[in-house]
């Protein structure tokens, strides 16, 4: 097999190549990961400060999109997982259609986030003036959610273009799936990314479900 | 075989377009690039700061207006930290030997090297575009609420520049770690690498964990500056200390990482100019990584008198104690290298020499700030600009100059002239204390920093600081005139002019594209200028 | 380009743990959902991140296949928590200390 035509410099050997490409990948993914505290600590730091009023925003979220889109992530991360099991049986084919199936899962998060955020301004849920909670800390959960939110979208949203390079890539030369390390790189920025939003979905959604 | 050899070009001339340097993949290249760079903004962010130290001359403001001198301290703070010092000696000289040192042809992700490289660029450019739109007057801490609500500067476009910038050494981090854990040559063990590159490793540690917060933070600010959303506001609830936190999370490891790599250079230019192996090798190996970590858990220290509490104020004091142990120890050691070594004084050796003294001023005073009692009294003076100018000037751009000097031969294939080199080294020397050192004096006198009007009684401290400047500046000027000039008019230098150890002299120099015309030849320890076998040990009666 | 052709069956038993670990995380998602409508006083937030935890630890373990990279590769992938947990101890020692 002609996997060496998959070998980049400076590497000299393929095995080398991928295992430098997870190791990088893994790099980086401490650094998301950090870049992520930032806004955990400063959510923790708030909800210590403000209980009364993170409850009392956290029960305006969308539990339905919340939840929904929840399920679609981890959803999507299974059709990432399984396209990498099978690139590595060489079923490019079927690789290639769950390549598919994670970027159209991703896209479907995106349009439901549209969706969620459209109703979350329609019921003025911006700080600012009309802003509908004043109970003292919900103004700050809600800028939290505002960038949380955000900055995840942003992360989805970079990953679904390595998906589609991905796809792209792998269209005339579908081996390409398993010779370069790039599939399993972008496997795994996307596992990182379901998981942040596994963390991030009882900080946003599950707070203060239990009145009203 | 030395008309094949002559016929590889050498980087420099592999290519000569415009585009052969603006889309290259060499390490090499980018590590020029980035060097081209990071002197521009170090001229822009010295001529800021000359315009201040111009003012202070008389205790009135009367050279700039407040809100100019304020944006003026700012920018040289922000220009200074990131375009600068953090890039300068990992981008430059990092880039350029990690990959030699190693015995490989080109870092783990050449094409990710030179998206770094554009990533800074991106970063400069907002920079640049702060400057034209008139600055920002924060402070380089952008300290909130004020930079979120009140400041009344470019801000936006500033912290912009940051974030951007930040990526930038995100990935250098990333890319240094997956080369050193797998593009070592076959016998360069873990502890035969050199110092400089277990100092890059460290360094890239604290790159990809820290500045992500930073990147953060920095979102947050412009999240409450540019859409409005409480953050940091205290009239809705928010904590002005959250931002401390989460800033000095970052800041306070970006110092190691403005450290770090200077100490690495510093023991590659004792090593070779004692003509010894470094004293102590597996602890300065234990100190670089302790340092990275530890360096982690101390940034509260610059909050002691912020608000934040004073048993979090006990905490961070005592692990700021700690921090400074395993510095200490690496001075010991370079000092201890020196015994018994065979000494010469060329330029890039009276930078090291300059370090050790500057840097341990500057580490002796940082303790004296972590001790909370005296940081209370002299937070926010001139003591703490002194302090971290002897670390940050004294220490980094010291070892930052001397690297550049020793490995000059090797990277451009000239030899800088010696003379002019060790005067400017020696010049820089009396200009930095003659700087720096009366700042010491009149923060502990209660001159506060950032002030643009200041009581007389400080003038004198004032006169004498800004004299230095003078002379410091001409001094900067100095090595930036003649090493150009060597381009053209120096010599050319041989393979190893030094006669160093280390395989990034066994390329040529400067080297080809790919480094290593034969596989480099891995010794068994490094550093070994005094082998214990063969004609050299015996004459050295090291034969045992 | 041949398209292969893969029995349902043997498609099914490559993909079987990676099935199962993803109806454990819809699983545990209806759970947290669910409790959190539960009065649990101040219990409800730790239920919920431990909940959440667990899910992460599947994502991680199974189809991140952290359980099967080698030793460096699962240090590199500690360490961000590690540091997350350092900034929250720190940060601790101020905010419950005020």
């Amino acid at each position: 097999m002609s996997d060496s035509a998959y070998l980049r410099p400076p590497w000299k050997n393929l095995e080398r190549q991928h295992q430098a490409v997870t190791l990088g990948i893994w790099a980086f993914l401490g650094s998301e990961v950090l870049l992520f505290a930032g806004l955990f600590a400063g959510y923790s730091v708030y909800r210590g400060l403000h209980p009364a009023g993170f409850l009392a925003a956290g029960r305006e979220t969308s539990i339905v999109f919340g939840t929904v889109n929840t399920a679609i992530l981890m959803t999507s991360s299974l059709t990432m997982a399984m396209a990498g099991r099978t690139a590595k049986a060489r079923l490019f084919h079927a690789a290639r259609i769950l390549l598919f199936a994670t970027f159209a899962l991703g896209l479907l998060f995106l349009v439901l986030k549209g969706f969620e955020y459209r109703e979350d301004i329609h019921k003025h849920l911006i700080p600012g003036p009309g802003f509908p909670i004043s109970v003292e800390g919900a103004a700050l959960f809600f800028s939290f959610y505002w960038v949380m939110t955000g900055i995840h979208a942003t992360h989805v949203t970079g990953g679904l273009v390595a998906v589609l390079r991905l796809i792209v890539t792998s269209r005339n030369d579908t081996a390409w799936l398993a010779g370069s390390g790039s599939q399993e790189a972008t496997a795994l920025y996307w596992h990182l990314v379901d998981m942040i939003w596994i963390i991030l979905y009882p900080l946003l959604y599950l707070a203060g479900r239990t009145h009203g | 075989m030395s008309e094949t050899l002559s016929a590889i070009p050498d980087y420099l001339h592999d290519g000569t377009t415009l585009r052969s340097w603006l889309f290259t993949t060499d390490h090499k290249r980018i590590g020029i690039l980035f060097a081209l760079a990071i002197t521009v903004f170090f001229f822009i962010g010295g001529t800021a700061i000359s315009i201040v130290r111009l003012d202070l001359l008389t205790p009135a403001g009367d050279l700039v207006s407040d809100d100019t001198y304020n944006r003026l301290f700012t920018i040289h703070g922000i220009i200074m930290v990131w375009f600068f010092l953090i890039p300068s000696i990992p981008a430059t000289l990092g880039n350029f030997l990690l990959p030699l040192m190693i015995g490989a042809e080109d870092l783990a992700f050449p094409r990710l090297n030179l998206l770094s490289w554009y990533l800074y660029m991106g970063g400069a450019t907002f920079t640049v575009l702060t400057l034209i739109l008139g600055g920002v007057d924060t402070g380089w801490t952008f300290y909130t609420p004020y930079s979120t609500m009140f400041a009344n500067g470019a801000v936006l476009t500033a912290a912009a520049g940051v974030l951007i910038s930040g990526f930038s050494s995100v990935l250098t981090g990333v890319n240094f770690i997956a080369t050193t854990h797998a593009l070592r040559a076959p016998g360069m063990t873990w502890f035969r690498l050199p110092l400089f590159v277990w100092s890059m490793y460290a360094t890239s540690l604290v790159m990809v964990l820290a500045t992500p917060v930073l990147a953060m933070t920095l979102v947050l600010v412009m999240a409450e500056r540019w859409l409005g959303l409480p953050i940091f506001d205290p009239s809705r609830g928010g904590d002005p200390i959250l931002f401390q936190h989460l800033f000095w999370f970052y800041s306070h490891p970006a110092v190691y990482i403005m450290i770090l790599p200077a100490m690495g250079v510093v023991s590659e230019l004792i090593a070779c100019f004692a003509r010894r192996r470094l004293f102590g090798y597996s602890f300065m190996v234990y100190a670089l990584v302790a340092i990275a970590v530890i360096g982690f858990f101390v940034w509260g220290h610059h909050m002691f008198v912020s608000g934040q509490s004073a048993y979090a104020n006990i905490v961070f004091s005592f692990l700021s104690f700690m921090v400074a142990v395993p510095s200490a120890i690496k001075v010991f050691n370079w000092t201890a290298t020196l015994y018994r070594g065979s000494i010469s004084f060329e330029a890039p050796m009276l930078y090291a020499f300059g370090f050790l003294g500057l840097f341990t001023v500057g580490g002796l005073t940082g303790l004296f700030l972590a001790t909370v009692p005296i940081d209370i009294h002299v937070t926010d003076t001139y003591f703490v600009v002194a302090h971290f100018h002897y670390i940050m000037v004294g220490g980094s751009v010291c070892a930052y100059l001397g690297g550049l000097h020793f490995w000059w031969p090797k990277i451009t294939g000239k030899l800088y002239p010696e003379a002019w080199a060790r005067f400017a080294a020696i010049l820089m020397f009396f200009g930095f204390n003659l700087t720096f050192f009366p700042q010491f004096v009149m923060g502990y006198l209660g001159m506060p920093r950032r002030y643009h009007v200041y009581p007389p009684e400080f003038q004198i401290y004032h006169v004498l600081s800004t004299s230095g400047a003078v002379v410091l500046g001409t001094a900067y000027f100095l090595p930036l005139a003649y090493l150009l000039g060597s381009l053209w008019w120096g010599r050319n230098a041989g393979i190893n002019p030094w006669k160093a150890k280390g395989l990034e002299w066994q390329a040529p120099s400067p080297p080809p594209h790919k480094n290593f015309p034969v596989p480099p030849h891995v010794p068994d320890e490094p550093y070994d200028y005094h082998p214990k076998e063969g004609p050299l040990a015996e004459a050295a009666g090291d034969v045992s | 380009m041949a398209r292969e052709k893969i029995p349902a069956k043997s498609f099914w038993k490559l993909n079987r743990d990676l099935v199962m670990t993803w109806a454990g995380l819809c699983a545990l998602l209806a759970i947290t959902c669910t409790l959190a409508y539960v009065p649990m006083g101040r219990g409800n937030l730790p239920v919920s991140l431990v909940i959440a935890a667990i899910k992460a630890a599947l994502v991680g373990a199974i189809f991140m296949r952290l359980s099967d990279h080698n030793a460096l590769n699962r240090l590199a992938a500690s360490v961000g928590p590690i540091w997350i947990f350092i900034m929250f101890v720190l940060m601790g020692s101020d905010y419950f200390t005020r």
